[in-house]
């Protein structure tokens, strides 16, 4: 009997903005323990909090960049646990009304993921196990988060990956969050369960909670899904619970069963007024949204006449696709920028980080010079890979590379009369050439393009040299 | 007469200097805190210091600020910096705020001069400082008798000479009911004219700061001075009105609403006493409007309910991890939480934390919590309907006059309708004032409640003032209290 997976995903995404959610600390990352906080995110008695109006504009914005609707009125709730690690012993979050609700992200096959729902609230510190002892680090406390919770629409371990790589660039092109996963900016709690093939109604789900790397994700509801259908096969039952993934292990093991699940008697927090986010807000943020990453593959293939799969490399990194359209500005021949930046280009940023920051020094604009006096036959493609070379080890545009004079290639005179010499100089070759080997021309344009150290157009060398052939 | 103003004249005149003013007070609180109870921390070292800055400004013939160089007192549930802020409870003991509340913060930058921090209920639950960790307060008036609570030891502290004036929180009557106990004016502002940042919360919707002092023009100044916009605070809007102008506005025409619901149930002396309050406002051209109150019965559950509610959120931070009472063994990290809490927490505490916990758990929320937030919104609308043809609402401070000492904290329920009378007013976030209006049969103090609208704060403190000065001269039963310096 085959089986069917369902998932539904929700992500916990750190958001960039400058401070903390409710109070004036800072978001970095890192730093020695408990120095980025103060009375306010430590929830020592007494403080308040006070909502940070740019989570509210970039969760307004993410919302928008997911196709979701956006609430003119939302409220802050509390969320009431205790944990070492949450200072006040309740979350501020949002309960029954989230700030954006009902949007969907769209996968290359062209089916929608429904988002349920968006909404904000802060992060909690952080326990250190050392030596036996526990300590807790606050700094993370109070950086704020997005959870955008999907309805359980996945139905492979493929779709979760392309969903979690478009909301990851989505986030990255709005500028709402680095979505740095080994920094934990982006975490995944994975509800799932298995169904027989053909099936309606949904099996009975588990939550794998708190993963942040795509990888364990995989993994994890790879296992969980073989867990699921190997109980299901012997005629067992699911228990409804809440697991965790041993990457050590590869496994996945059981935190706590549904009995146990925490009350966390939600009501609205007293110290905080409704969040109200006008229609004209709304628009203004809209406005201020850049273009999205599948547009901008669309205009690439579409428009700019890309293959997919390059065109698909470009957007994948934010600045990479910018530098592209800045170099491409005005040139005809947008594949010609596309080659070379994955190529040439692309070599001088061998890691992830290198491409997601655009590490090279060479403005765009001097890679569209370079490739202008290509497209318009100032110099040929071996010159342009010379100087390129040259280019990215200076930063340096490409007249300190290339004279005017190189420029300007070689006059005709000149140029016949090399063609005339080589053709005098390679008997053999051209004998060859006339007894039907195609192959030994281009020895006599090799010829030719040494003794012009590369400036001649091999194009129209050839031309010349056919000429002089047949006049003989 | 304002004392406020009537020690700063005289320290402008040099009759007086600051330090000289301070130890007179630091010698009032020598000689009777030890039997009345309303200090459980004199910071006389911090007074003195700001009493020698404010009489080298007095030297320097700097103008002095409108609270500047008033010894005062602080209810040790607002925040100061480097002085131990406990809230009378086994749990804060030991807690040294690093950051100072914004009304504290407000009145140090006027170099008002700290006396100490007094005793009140613990976490502010309670009506007779009877839950604090470190005793009841006793009534200066008699000390036979509590001084009320939760804000008892400002009351006292007032009450005894201890301080001019003492600034005290409000979440159902808590500076209201010991005033009244006290013969004393007890003001409870809008909620949000003056700042909560720094004010250890008990229930956020509902407390308020406010003055505890023995004249209305006094709370006027004091509340001038404090509510203003606090941009740490969320719920702050602050006010703009100069109440101290506008408290010498007469009262002819002015309508006073009274509904029966409230006067059910209270002493006779209590109901004479205001009957004559009412006929002072009458004779003096005000206009009495009779309204019905028939939710009044319904207030008390929800304001319970609520309180508690937020109660139980509020209080779950002591966890004793990071800071307060930590217990001495301990297996693992749940342990060490429960004991810390069942440790550190009085009786009164755990029993509202239990209460607000069970009204939020999940299958109870409708039936209780929301059903008293839909009340609390259902009380509001009447109350804006009534202020559509009252400017003010007349009603007794509280039910019954002070008690003995050790009478209270017999049957809790019978304690939380103590609360009947001034709870509306925080359900509804409306501004409210006790003022004495006479004597029961064995001379301890009657109040005299008057409610305002949202953000008339101004016409609740002129109706008052308009009483204790119809009254001084009427002479009513009622005798004011003199400056005695």
């Amino acid at each position: 009997m085959s089986y069917e997976l369902v998932a539904g995903l929700e992500t916990h995404i750190e958001l960039s903005t400058k401070t903390k959610i409710f109070c004036q600390c800072t978001t970095e990352f890192g730093g020695e323990p408990n120095t980025h906080c103060c009375p306010i995110c430590m929830g020592m008695p007494g403080t308040l909090p006070k909502l940070n109006k740019k989570v509210v504009e970039y969760a307004v914005k993410a919302g928008l960049a997911t196709n979701c609707k956006i609430r003119n009125i939302s409220k802050m709730d509390r969320k009431n646990y205790t944990y070492p690690d949450l200072p006040k012993a309740y979350q501020i979050s949002q309960f029954d009304k989230p700030i954006c609700y009902e949007g969907f992200i769209k996968l290359s096959s062209g089916k929608n993921i429904r988002i349920n729902r968006i909404h904000i609230e802060e992060d909690a510190g952080k326990l250190i196990h050392e030596r036996g002892d526990t300590y807790i680090d606050y700094n993370r406390g109070g950086v704020p988060l997005i959870e955008i919770v999907t309805e359980p629409d996945f139905r492979s371990i493929d779709e979760v990956h392309e969903y979690l790589e478009k909301l990851r660039l989505i986030m990255k092109y709005i500028g709402v969050s680095d979505v740095k996963m080994q920094e934990g900016s982006l975490r995944c709690d994975v509800n799932i369960s298995a169904r027989k093939k053909g099936e309606e109604e949904f099996g009975t789900r588990t939550e794998i909670k708190n993963m942040n790397s795509l990888n364990f994700i995989a993994k994890a509801m790879e296992y969980e899904f073989g867990r699921h259908v190997d109980i299901l096969e012997s005629g067992g039952k699911i228990e409804q619970e809440t697991r965790r993934y041993d990457s050590a292990l590869n496994i996945t093991e059981s935190m706590r069963g549904k009995e146990d699940a925490d009350d966390y008697r939600y009501f609205r927090d007293p110290d905080l007024v409704n969040i109200i986010v006008s229609e004209e807000e709304i628009k203004k943020l809209k406005d201020e949204l850049p273009q999205l990453p599948d547009e901008k593959l669309d205009i690439f293939i579409n428009e700019y006449g890309l293959p997919k799969d390059d065109a698909e490399l470009l957007i994948k990194y934010k600045k990479i696709a910018e530098y592209f359209e800045e170099a491409s500005k005005d040139i005809k021949n947008k594949k010609l920028i596309s080659n070379y930046i994955l190529s040439q280009i692309f070599r001088r940023m061998p890691t992830d980080s290198d491409k997601e920051e655009c590490s090279i020094s060479l403005p765009p604009e001097y890679l569209k010079e370079l490739i202008s006096l290509l497209e318009n036959k100032k110099i040929n493609s071996s010159m342009a890979s010379n100087a390129l070379e040259k280019m990215l080890d200076t930063g340096k545009p490409v007249s300190e590379f290339i004279s005017q004079k190189d420029m300007q290639g070689i006059d005709e005179d000149t140029l016949r009369e090399i063609c005339m010499r080589a053709v005098t100089e390679n008997k053999d070759a051209v004998d060859s050439y006339l007894g039907g080997k195609e192959k030994a021309f281009g020895s006599i344009i090799g010829y030719i393009m040494k003794e012009t150290k590369g400036k001649a157009d091999p194009q129209k060398a050839g031309e010349i040299v056919r000429e002089i052939i047949k006049s003989f | 007469m304002s004392k406020i103003k009537h020690l700063q004249k005289l320290l402008e005149t040099k009759e007086i200097t600051c330090i000289e003013l301070t130890e007179r007070y630091l010698q009032n609180i020598e000689r009777q805190n030890k039997v009345i109870n309303a200090y459980i921390n004199v910071t006389a070292e911090e007074a003195l210091e700001t009493a020698k800055k404010v009489d080298e400004r007095i030297a320097a013939r700097e103008k002095l600020m409108p609270l500047e160089g008033i010894p005062m007192s602080l209810k040790d549930n607002i925040s100061t910096k480097g002085i131990e802020t406990t809230c009378c409870s086994k749990m804060l003991q030991g807690y040294y705020p690093i950051y100072d509340a914004t009304v504290w913060e407000t009145l140090k930058n006027q170099n008002s001069v700290l006396l100490g921090k007094t005793n009140m209920d613990e976490f502010a639950m309670g009506s007779s400082c009877e839950t604090s960790i470190f005793g009841v307060t006793l009534n200066p008036h008699n000390t036979d008798y509590v001084a009320g609570g939760s804000s008892g030891g400002a009351a006292a502290s007032v009450k005894g000479n201890m301080a001019v004036y003492g600034i005290g929180s409000d979440t159902g009557g808590s500076i209201r009911q010991p005033a009244s106990f006290c013969g004393l004016v007890g003001f409870k502002p809008t909620y949000g004219t003056v700042s909560r940042y720094g004010v250890v919360a008990y229930a956020s919707s509902l407390d308020q700061v406010g003055p505890i002092t023995d004249s209305v023009e006094d709370a006027a100044i004091i509340y001038d001075c404090l509510s203003s916009y606090d941009p740490k605070d969320s719920t702050s809007v602050g006010s703009k009105i100069s109440t101290r102008d506008k408290i010498k506005d007469g009262i002819k025409g002015m309508k006073i609403g009274i509904a029966q619901e409230f006067f059910e149930g209270i002493s006779k002396d209590i109901k004479t006493s205001l009957e004559e309050a009412i006929k002072v406002y009458q004779d003096a051209g005000a206009q009495i409007i009779h309204f019905e109150m028939p939710k009044l019965n319904a207030v008390l559950p929800a304001y319970f309910i609520i309180s508690c509610a937020e109660a139980s959120s509020n209080l779950g931070r002591y966890d004793g991890i990071r800071y307060g009472y930590k217990t001495d063994s301990y297996k693992d990290i749940n342990e060490m939480i429960c004991k810390n809490r069942s440790e550190g927490f009085g009786k009164e505490v755990q029993r509202r934390i239990l209460l607000g916990t069970y009204a939020l758990s999940s299958g109870r929320y409708d039936a209780y919590y929301k059903k008293a937030q839909n009340l609390r919104y259902s009380i509001i609308q009447d109350f804006k309907k009534i202020f559509e043809s009252c400017d003010i609402i007349l009603t007794p401070s509280v039910p019954v006059t002070a008690y003995k000492k050790g009478k209270a904290l017999v049957d809790p329920i019978e304690i939380y309708m103590m609360d009947i009378c001034t709870v509306p007013a925080n359900i509804a976030g409306l501004p409210a004032v006790s003022v004495p209006c006479g004597f029961d049969k064995n001379n301890m103090p009657i109040g005299m409640q008057l409610i305002g609208n949202s953000f008339e704060d101004y016409k609740v403190l002129n109706a008052a003032y308009q009483f204790e000065k119809l009254t001084k001269k009427t002479g009513v039963s009622y005798t004011g209290p003199e400056v005695e310096i």
